[in-house]
């Protein structure tokens, strides 16, 4: 059978070109136009060199803070999103009535639009009359009732915590799939010899467990560094300059302002950066694929 | 015996506790769009007084112009799931088949789009010139784009499976290649399909970044763009906000509910090794 014959190279162009194109072009053509003066003010196009990478990492400007923001909150909510996710999977894998119902719920967070959950959280931590300050209120923690998304101190955790909430059932769902894919005969034999609960979890679901929760961080990651609709629905960067302030904001701020070059050039640091991720993603997912 | 039923108590109890924590703001938003604009004005969780405000969603289709962003939505996602399915089957399909060196190298260039960012200020540039710019052919090649790269790779997996003498059985009873793919693949691809078709509605659906920077012109909107802006100039009607979150999440939530098993064994694809 001829293989060029049968399977025809030009069924990949319609993807490919489409992807090049609208994917890879822009990147490409992107990390170019951050060694210009590109902007909203003037036609002509000037090359200035490394400037718009120095202005990046410069200490005068706010730059740096936004991208270690955006590593805090990639970092934070990976870590927290696994360790809920993983306790929620060890409880939705035992013996639960409508066990279905349970897992149907905790998941549905995540199909819903990130920004209408900004939105939604935005009533939620309102100061005045949210339903979290109500709800403290009214067991008679009036203390802990803050300004969640208006006071330095308390926003950028508020950020987190809402990105939790959402995203922790979808991590939860890849864990329960995980955990359904250890073979039984592993707990039978631990059984036998007499192991413990937590015995069982600390040498057959975890060690078992460590390749798919490789993959829930790298999703987390990949999630993370990309936030956008979220923080803009609940804080746009704010209270002050920087508090919550990721990348993706502020290169849409940017875009607003005219800057196109320290946009583009912010784009392209966050694309190197995401690049080395995407190869060491694409080892693991790639890895021990059937091959005929 | 007794310590048994108290742990199976406990987590029982737990998990309607998580439960209630997820479910919790979507009730509310649900409870207050039913409400008038005095009551929903503290936003609590209290049941909609009798008669409830159905009214509210018909104010909300007029003065939001939802009839309007939802049609543009629906031509969104619809024309783009199909390019996507279309093009995703026919590369995955050539490039699982015909392994030599270079289509090894092409998939690998695909599938690295699931990390990449995109260069959405560069992207202005290339939407220009192209004159793609607020069109709504820009906005549905974009999102074709953004969901091939996961597609591709989701497809690939599954084409895999399938035995290559049904190949072979269709060559040689004369098929040709776009015959052969056609008839005798693409209806066994189905499974795939189905979670591309899932996942694919429901990004596609909730985009909200590419219609902020590409569609200038109110009447492209999408759903999402509509709500965010509706939410700006009506803040203090919270009824209508809420009505308006609902009618944007129905679509979505009714997906999910019919397509439930694809969206798991899709997102679930590649994290766990059966």
């Amino acid at each position: 059978m001829n293989k060029k014959k049968v399977y025809p190279i030009y069924f990949v162009f319609g993807a490919l070109i489409i992807y090049i194109i609208l994917f890879v072009v822009p990147s490409v053509i992107g990390i170019g136009y951050s060694f210009t003066d590109w902007s909203a003010y003037s036609d002509k196009l000037a090359f200035v060199g490394l400037d718009n990478f120095k202005t990046v990492f410069s200490s005068d400007e706010d730059y740096m803070a936004i991208i270690i923001n955006t590593l805090e909150f990639t970092f934070v909510t990976t870590i927290l999103k696994n360790i809920l996710g993983l306790i929620l999977a060890l409880l939705l894998t035992k013996s639960i009535k409508l066990l279905n119902l349970h897992r149907g719920i905790m998941f549905m967070p995540s199909v819903l639009s990130t920004l209408i959950i900004g939105m939604i959280f935005k009533s939620i931590l309102n100061p005045a009359d949210g339903l979290l300050n109500t709800f403290l209120r009214s067991i008679g923690l009036e203390v802990l009732a803050g300004k969640w998304l208006s006071t330095s101190e308390l926003a950028f955790g508020s950020v987190m915590a809402v990105d939790i909430w959402r995203g922790t059932g979808y991590i939860m769902t890849i864990l329960i799939a995980g955990i359904l894919s250890i073979s039984t005969t592993y707990y039978e034999a631990a059984s036998i010899d007499g192991a413990s609960g937590s015995q069982k979890f600390r040498y057959i679901t975890f060690p078992l467990l460590l390749p798919t929760l490789a993959t829930t961080t790298v999703l987390n990651i990949i999630y993370g560094l990309k936030v956008f609709d979220m923080i803009y629905a609940l804080t746009n960067g704010g209270p002050g300059k920087t508090t919550t302030e990721v990348l993706y904001t502020a290169v849409f701020k940017k875009f607003g302002t005219g800057q196109y070059a320290v946009g583009t050039a912010l784009s392209s640091v966050m694309f190197l950066f995401m690049v080395a991720i995407g190869v060491f993603m694409i080892k693991i997912m790639t890895k021990d694929e059937v091959v005929e | 015996m007794t310590q048994r039923i108290i742990k199976a108590i406990f987590r029982n109890l737990f998990a309607w506790c998580i439960s209630i924590i997820s479910l919790v703001p979507l009730l509310l938003i649900l409870f207050n769009s039913f409400k008038t604009s005095l009551e929903a004005s503290d936003m609590n969780l209290s049941l909609p007084d009798f008669p409830i405000q159905i009214m509210n969603y018909l104010t909300v289709i007029e003065e939001g112009k939802l009839l309007q962003s939802f049609i543009n939505s629906c031509i969104y996602t619809v024309g783009s799931v199909l390019l996507c399915c279309i093009f995703s089957a026919l590369a995955a399909y050539v490039l699982s088949r015909n392994r030599t060196r270079l289509t090894k190298l092409i998939y690998l260039f695909i599938v690295l789009g699931i990390t990449m960012p995109v260069n959405y200020v560069a992207l202005v540039k290339v939407m220009i010139f192209l004159n793609l710019n607020n069109t709504r052919l820009g906005i549905i090649l974009l999102y074709t784009a953004m969901q091939i790269p996961f597609s591709v790779f989701l497809i690939y997996g599954f084409i895999a499976k399938i035995p290559v003498e049904l190949d072979e059985a269709g060559i040689i009873d004369g098929c040709g290649p776009m015959r052969l793919f056609i008839t005798i693949i693409f209806p066994l691809l189905k499974p795939a399909i189905a979670t591309v078709v899932v996942l694919t509605f429901l990004n596609n659906w909730n985009e909200f970044v590419s219609p902020l920077y590409f569609l200038s012109s109110s009447t492209k909107w999408p759903m999402t763009l509509s709500v965010y802006n509706f939410f700006g100039m009506y803040f203090k009607d919270w009824n209508l906000v809420c009505a308006d979150i609902i009618m944007t999440s129905i679509p979505v939530i009714l997906i999910y509910l019919i397509g439930q098993k694809y969206i798991v064994s899709g997102m679930t694809a590649g994290a766990v090794k059966g």
